[in-house]
C-alpha cells in the first residue's frame, strides 16, 4: 500500500506542473498587463512606462516570466488586483473563500444527510413508494439547472413563505456568539440545498445501485449463511462495502463543489470565491481569475489524491497496479 | 417430389434488436415525445408568434401578461412569448453543436489512443487527465473572459476544446475491449489499412457507446449553455435563449413580481433535460447486450 500512496504522489507532480502551465497560458494570452489601465492617462510618459515595463519583468521571454511567476506563487504572492484598489489577490481570496467553504460544507452535509437514508432504504425495499419517489426526486435534480432551482427556492421559501433571507450570507453587522453562528446558518440554507441537489441525486442513486450490488454478492450469502442477523448483515457488511466507492467519489465532488458553487453564489448574491470571480471576470480582472483558478485546481488535484489514498486505505483488495 | 421452399430465417441485427428494447421503455417514448414538442415549436417559430424576439419597445417595459404579450414584456420591451419561442432554437441548436463537435474530437483522439496505443495514448490520456482536473466551469469563463466577443461556432469550440476527456476515454476503452477480438486479427492479417479498420471494423461496435454518451452530452451542453447565458457570460444579448431570460430574474424586481418571464424557460429547460435523460437511459439499457426484456 505504501508503494501504491508513493507513486500517487509522484503522479501528483507532473499534473501540478501541468495545471499551473496551463493557468500561466491562460494569464499569458490574456489581453492587458498591469500597466495598462495608466496608458490612458495622459501625463504619464509613454517612456516611463516601458522602463517599468522592463523592470516588472513583462518583456521577458516567455520561459523567464513562467519561472518568475511560479517562483512568487511558491512564496503565496498571486500578485495585485487590477479592480480592488491594488489589493493581494491571495488577501482577496482569503477575505471569501471561508464563505464558499462554509457553502460547500453545508451542501455536502445536506448531500450525506438525505441521500444516506433514502439510498439505503430504497435498496433495502426496492420498488417500494419511496424508492419510486426518490427516483422521481433523483431525475428532476439532475435535469434541473442550479440557478432555477435556486430561484424557485428563493420564490417560495424567501419571498412567499418568508422563511429564510435570499440574499447575503449574514443580515447585520455587529452579531456575536449564537446569533451569528445562527444567522450564518439561515443564510446557508438555500444556497447550500441548491449546491447540494445535483449530487444528492447522485449519490442517492449511487448508493441504492452499490447496496444492491454488494446484497447479491457471494460473501453477504456467506454471512447469512453463517446466521448472523439482518440488521448486522445489512450495516455491518453490506453497507461497509457499498460505501468504499462513495468514500472516493466525496473527494472528487469538494472540489468540484468548490467551481459549482460560481453559479449557486451568483443566484443569492453569496459574498464568496465564486461572486468574487465572476466580478473579476466582468472587470477583466485577469490577476484575480488566474489566483483563483490556480488555487481551486490545485485543491481539486489535492481532493483526488487524498481520494485516492483513502481509497486504497479502506479497501484492501487496491493494491499498486 | 416438390421441395418445400427453404425459408430463410434472417437473424436480428443489434441494431433492430436496440430499437426494439427502446420502443419498449415508456419513459424513452415520453422524453422523445417532449422533445418533438420543443423541435417543432423551434422550427415553427414565426408560425406561434408574430412579434421579433429582438424588437426593442422601451415604452412597453416589464409588461405583465396581456392578449398582445402573452407571458408580457423585459426589461427591454422585448415580448417574452417570441424569446421563449425563438429561444428553443438556439438553446436547442447550441446543446446539439456543442454535443457534435465535442463527438467528433472525442472519438478522433479516442480512437487514436486506443489504436495505437503507447506512446500516443499516453499523451493523449495524460492530457485527458489534466483537462478532466481544471475547475472546468472556471476555466469555459475564463476563456470566454479573454475571447470577449463570444459568438455561437465560438462559443461551441471553446466547449469542444474543454469537454472531449469523458467521449476520448469511453472510446479508448471500447477500442482496448475489441482489439484483441480474431474479426481484428482477420482484418489486418488481409492487409486493411488503419483507416479502414478503425471506421470499418471498431467504430461501428462502438456506435452504441457513443450515441449514450452523445445523449449524455447534450444534456449536460444545454444546462451549462444556459448557466453561462445566466450569469451573463453565454450568448451575448439580444440573441433570445433559454438562459438568458431566466438571467432576467437576477433583478428581484422580476423574480419576485413577474415568474411568468422566467418559469416558463426554466422550466423548458428542465424538461428538455429531462427527456433527453430519459432517452440516453433508455438507448443506454436498449444497447446493452446484458439486458434481455
Amino acid at each position: 500500500m505504501y508503494i501504491y500512496v508513493i507513486r500517487r504522489i509522484l503522479l501528483f507532480i507532473p499534473m501540478l506542473i501541468a495545471v499551473s502551465f496551463i493557468v500561466f497560458m491562460l494569464a499569458f494570452i490574456a489581453p492587458g498587463d498591469p500597466l495598462t489601465g495608466e496608458r490612458i492617462d495622459p501625463a504619464v510618459d509613454a517612456e516611463v512606462l516601458d522602463q517599468r515595463r522592463e523592470a516588472l519583468g513583462i518583456n521577458d521571454p516567455f520561459y523567464v516570466q513562467y519561472f518568475d511567476w511560479l517562483g512568487s506563487v511558491a512564496k503565496g504572492e498571486l500578485g495585485n488586483s487590477i479592480n480592488y484598489n491594488s489589493r493581494t489577490v491571495e488577501g482577496l481570496i482569503l477575505s471569501r473563500i471561508d464563505n464558499t467553504l462554509y457553502l460547500s460544507v453545508f451542501s455536502l452535509l445536506f448531500t450525506i444527510i438525505v441521500a444516506l437514508p433514502i439510498g439505503i432504504y430504497s435498496a433495502r425495499k426496492p420498488y417500494s413508494l419511496l424508492d419510486y419517489g426518490a427516483t422521481t426526486f433523483a431525475f428532476l435534480g439532475l435535469a434541473i439547472p442550479n440557478f432555477f432551482a435556486g430561484l424557485l427556492l428563493i420564490y417560495v421559501f424567501a419571498f412567499q413563505l418568508g422563511w429564510f433571507p435570499s440574499q447575503g450570507s449574514v443580515s447585520t453587522v455587529g452579531l456575536s456568539g449564537f446569533d451569528y453562528f445562527f444567522d450564518k446558518i439561515r443564510h446557508l440554507i438555500l444556497p447550500g440545498t441548491t449546491l447540494g441537489l445535483a449530487s444528492t441525486a447522485i449519490y442517492m442513486r449511487y448508493i441504492r445501485s452499490e447496496m444492491l450490488d454488494v446484497m447479491t454478492s457471494d460473501f453477504i450469502r456467506a454471512v447469512k449463511a453463517k446466521g448472523m442477523g439482518n440488521r448486522s448483515v445489512l450495516y455491518k457488511h453490506t453497507l461497509r462495502n457499498a460505501l468504499i466507492p462513495v468514500i472516493t467519489l466525496l473527494g472528487f465532488e469538494f472540489g468540484m463543489l468548490l467551481s459549482g458553487a460560481v453559479i449557486t453564489e451568483a443566484v443569492f448574491n453569496y459574498p464568496g470565491l465564486g461572486t468574487l470571480f465572476l466580478d473579476s471576470i466582468i472587470n477583466r480582472d485577469y490577476p484575480v481569475i488566474m489566483g483563483i483558478n490556480l488555487i481551486l485546481s490545485v485543491t481539486i488535484l489535492v481532493g483526488n489524491l487524498l481520494a485516492d489514498i483513502c481509497y486504497a486505505v479502506v479497501d484492501p483488495r487496491i493494491r499498486y497496479d | 417430389m416438390e421441395h418445400a421452399p427453404y425459408k430463410m430465417q434472417k437473424g436480428h441485427s443489434l441494431l433492430t434488436l436496440a430499437t426494439k428494447r427502446f420502443l419498449k421503455n415508456k419513459l424513452a417514448l415520453i422524453g422523445i415525445i417532449i422533445l418533438v414538442f420543443f423541435t417543432f415549436i423551434a422550427i415553427f417559430a414565426p408560425f406561434l408568434t408574430t412579434h421579433d424576439p429582438t424588437k426593442h419597445d422601451l415604452l412597453n417595459v416589464m409588461a405583465r401578461p396581456n392578449a398582445e404579450n402573452w407571458l408580457g414584456t423585459d426589461s427591454s420591451g422585448r415580448d417574452n412569448f417570441a424569446r421563449f419561442v425563438y429561444g428553443s432554437r438556439v438553446t436547442l441548436l447550441i446543446g446539439f453543436l456543442s454535443m457534435f463537435c465535442v463527438i467528433i474530437v472525442g472519438v478522433i483522439l479516442g480512437s487514436l489512443a486506443g489504436y495505437y496505443g503507447g506512446l500516443v495514448d499516453g499523451i493523449i490520456m495524460r492530457a485527458a487527465d489534466i483537462v478532466l482536473t481544471l475547475p472546468f466551469l472556471l476555466f469555459v469563463l475564463t476563456i470566454i473572459a479573454i475571447i470577449q466577443n463570444i459568438t455561437i461556432p465560438l462559443f461551441v469550440l471553446v466547449i469542444a476544446a474543454t469537454n472531449w476527456p469523458n467521449t476520448t476515454r469511453i472510446l479508448r476503452g471500447t477500442f482496448l475491449s475489441l482489439r484483441e477480438m480474431d474479426f481484428i486479427l482477420s482484418a489486418r492479417s488481409a492487409g486493411c489499412s488503419d483507416w479502414r479498420i478503425i471506421t470499418k471494423h471498431f467504430l461501428p461496435n462502438a456506435v452504441g457507446p457513443i450515441i449514450v454518451n452523445a445523449t449524455i452530452l447534450m444534456a449536460s451542453m444545454i444546462i451549462l449553455e444556459s448557466a453561462l447565458s445566466f450569469v451573463g457570460f453565454g450568448i451575448p444579448q439580444p440573441t433570445p435563449t433559454w438562459g438568458n431570460m431566466v438571467n432576467e430574474a437576477r433583478s428581484m424586481r422580476v423574480l419576485t413580481g413577474a415568474p411568468e418571464a422566467w418559469v416558463p424557460p426554466g422550466l423548458a429547460i428542465l424538461l428538455t433535460v429531462l427527456a433527453i435523460n430519459f432517452i440516453g437511459d433508455g438507448l443506454r439499457d436498449a444497447f446493452d447486450p446484458k439486458s434481455n426484456k
